[in-house]
């Protein structure tokens, strides 16, 4: 069963996704449109599918891979299924850089992607004070370490609300904060992919460390592995895919932790094991949340980040509850 | 010829010029009273602590071994060990081929089998008795095939069955070859399958040789400060407090 996750969650992947590109206010014809659009056929159905639809629908399945497996990650590097990626710092980072860029005007050149350009480099800014302050401590500190950081961000994204020179720059950041992936294009994928290839890769590298860390700290080092620089090197990861997805789509909320939850009981709670399924999970789920979004009645959308968050929560307290039957 | 041998093994302040010898085939015992310096010892060799002194394993360096050489080499029980995850004890014990890099499917029957976990290889870790996860645990380090295994205190908090049956299963393993060494608090057990036994006292080794050698009534009762009883001509030999 647990091999089959995998090839599962791929098939389910690829259904989501035609499903988004068939959901919309027109009915347009899913295939001819993106046959049109890869061959430069000027079509409306090649309009429509390449321009507004296809960029969603990759940018909120990359987004969801990227905390899908950033969770699962840190998870596993934490031996704890409560920690949330936004532990690194790097989404509080990421929303400052973003933040600064409402109201300062930084990046003119780059248009739309702007506050995503600024937001990556928030995430990473942090992410270098993160490792800084943790120096080669384990993997306990640089989690308080993250967390130092990411309060720190937080309070300067504070200060910068405060002092909001206008109340639409302030609007405007808030609904970014509140995440999403409508209103993007392709060159928003541009500056995630880069990010999630890499975090991805990183964190991969290392799924023998995470599965040796099931047993402990010392067990992980008494096979010969690591651990100092494969924990930094697994949080480096997961701030940068979060930092990303933070500066793509703003904060989208429980995916990173909830996804791995769910899935861990069809990988037999392995950690290494638990890291594809995990994106592949995230990825359908956040792209099934934008496609309830566009479902959801036209006049002002729900923010993705508050649909994900409103889902998440209580599916997060029914986990609790299971949990706490199984021990009473 | 000596499987590992230890010189002049200092980590200040818990351990100060610790010297021993041990040969493929045999079980170490190490005693002493809590914070003398056991756990540090077991470390060391194992490489989670660093230091100084002179390592050679198999007249080798050890610095001269790779992390993932030393570790299919020289396996490590450490004296706590939990799951973090609810893991099946056939995945826990498949862990113990990570050094390796493979799932040798036949080096983890035969792990199962040493240790007798066969039957519950479905089951899941954290749902298992004290002493069942004890065996899985040892399952996990003998399914690497280390030529020397490090057991810190195998059988704490073990009910006398599993007491004697990790015992016996460490004894085996050292008589097909190996080398075994052992934290131990159970100084009849000690007296009975160890063959060498290293007295720890303040991080220095007080005393070693073998049982009768080192355990005698004088020196139990100086390093552990209350007296004791010694009477290793019983079966099984008799080591208690007065």
């Amino acid at each position: 069963m647990a091999r089959l996750i995998l090839p599962l969650g791929v098939a389910i992947l690829v259904g989501v996704a035609g499903l988004s590109l068939a959901t919309g206010p027109t009915a347009v014809p899913v295939l001819a449109g993106l046959s049109d659009w890869l061959l430069g056929v000027t079509s409306p159905a090649a309009m429509v599918i390449g321009e507004i639809r296809l960029p969603r629908t990759l940018l909120s399945l990359a987004v969801g891979a990227a905390l899908g497996l950033a969770g699962a990650a840190l998870q596993g590097l934490l031996r704890n299924p409560l920690a949330d990626p936004s532990l690194t710092g790097a989404s509080q980072g990421a929303a400052l850089g973003a933040a600064a860029v409402f109201y300062f005007g930084l990046f003119p050149a780059a248009g739309e992607a702007a506050p995503a350009l600024a937001g990556l480099l928030g995430a990473g800014a942090a992410l270098l004070l993160m490792l800084a302050l943790a120096g080669s401590a384990r993997s306990s500190l640089v989690i308080m370490a993250g967390l130092a950081i990411s309060t720190l961000a937080g309070a300067a994204l504070a200060t910068v609300l405060n002092f909001a020179p206008n109340p639409f720059a302030m609007q405007e950041l808030v609904f970014w904060l509140l995440g999403s992936v409508s209103e993007r294009g392709l060159n928003h994928l541009i500056v995630l992919l880069p990010a999630l290839v890499i975090g991805g890769l990183l964190v991969w590298r290392q799924r023998h460390l995470l599965a040796a860390l099931s047993l402990g700290e010392a067990v992980a080092q008494s096979m010969g592995l690591a651990l100092s620089r494969g924990s930094r090197l697994i949080v480096l990861g997961t701030a940068l895919l979060v930092g990303a997805s933070v500066a793509i789509a703003g904060s989208i909320g429980f995916v990173g932790l909830l996804v791995p939850h769910l899935v861990r009981p069809l990988v037999n709670h392995r950690p290494d094991r638990l890291l594809l399924p995990s994106a592949a999970a995230g990825a359908a789920l956040v792209c099934l949340a934008d496609i309830c979004v566009r479902l959801l009645p036209p006049g002002r959308e729900i923010k993705l980040g508050v649909l994900t968050s409103l889902l998440g929560a209580p599916l997060f307290i029914w986990l609790i509850w299971k949990d706490r039957q199984r021990w009473l | 010829m000596a499987l590992i041998q230890v010189r002049h093994l200092a980590l200040p302040p818990r351990l100060d010029g610790v010297s021993f010898t041990l040969d493929a085939g045999e079980v170490l015992g190490v005693i002493g009273p809590n914070g003398s310096g056991k756990s540090s010892l077991l470390q060391c060799v194992a490489g989670l602590l660093p230091g100084r002194g002179e390592i050679a394993f198999d007249d080798q360096p050890i610095e001269s071994l790779r992390p993932r050489q030393r570790a299919r080499n020289i396996g490590l029980l450490p004296q706590t060990c939990e799951s973090a995850w609810s893991l099946s004890v056939d995945d826990v014990v498949a862990l113990g081929r990570l050094p390796w890099g493979d799932r040798d499917d036949g080096a983890i029957r035969l792990a199962m089998q040493q240790s007798g976990v066969e039957a519950l290889r479905q089951r899941k870790v954290d749902h298992l008795s004290g002493g069942e996860q004890a065996r899985v645990w040892l399952a996990r380090v003998l399914a690497g095939q280390p030529r020397l295994l490090l057991a810190d205190e195998p059988i704490a908090s073990l009910d006398l069955y599993y007491q004697r049956s990790v015992m016996e299963t460490l004894r085996r393993y050292a008589n097909d070859g190996n080398g075994v060494v052992l934290a131990i608090h159970d100084f009849s057990l000690a007296a009975r399958y160890c063959d060498r036994l290293c007295l720890m006292h303040d991080g220095r080794v007080d005393a070693f040789g073998t049982p009768a050698e080192v355990l005698t009534e004088a020196r139990l009762s100086r390093v552990f400060r209350v007296p004791v009883h010694v009477d290793l001509a019983a079966d099984p030999p008799v080591i208690t407090t007065r």
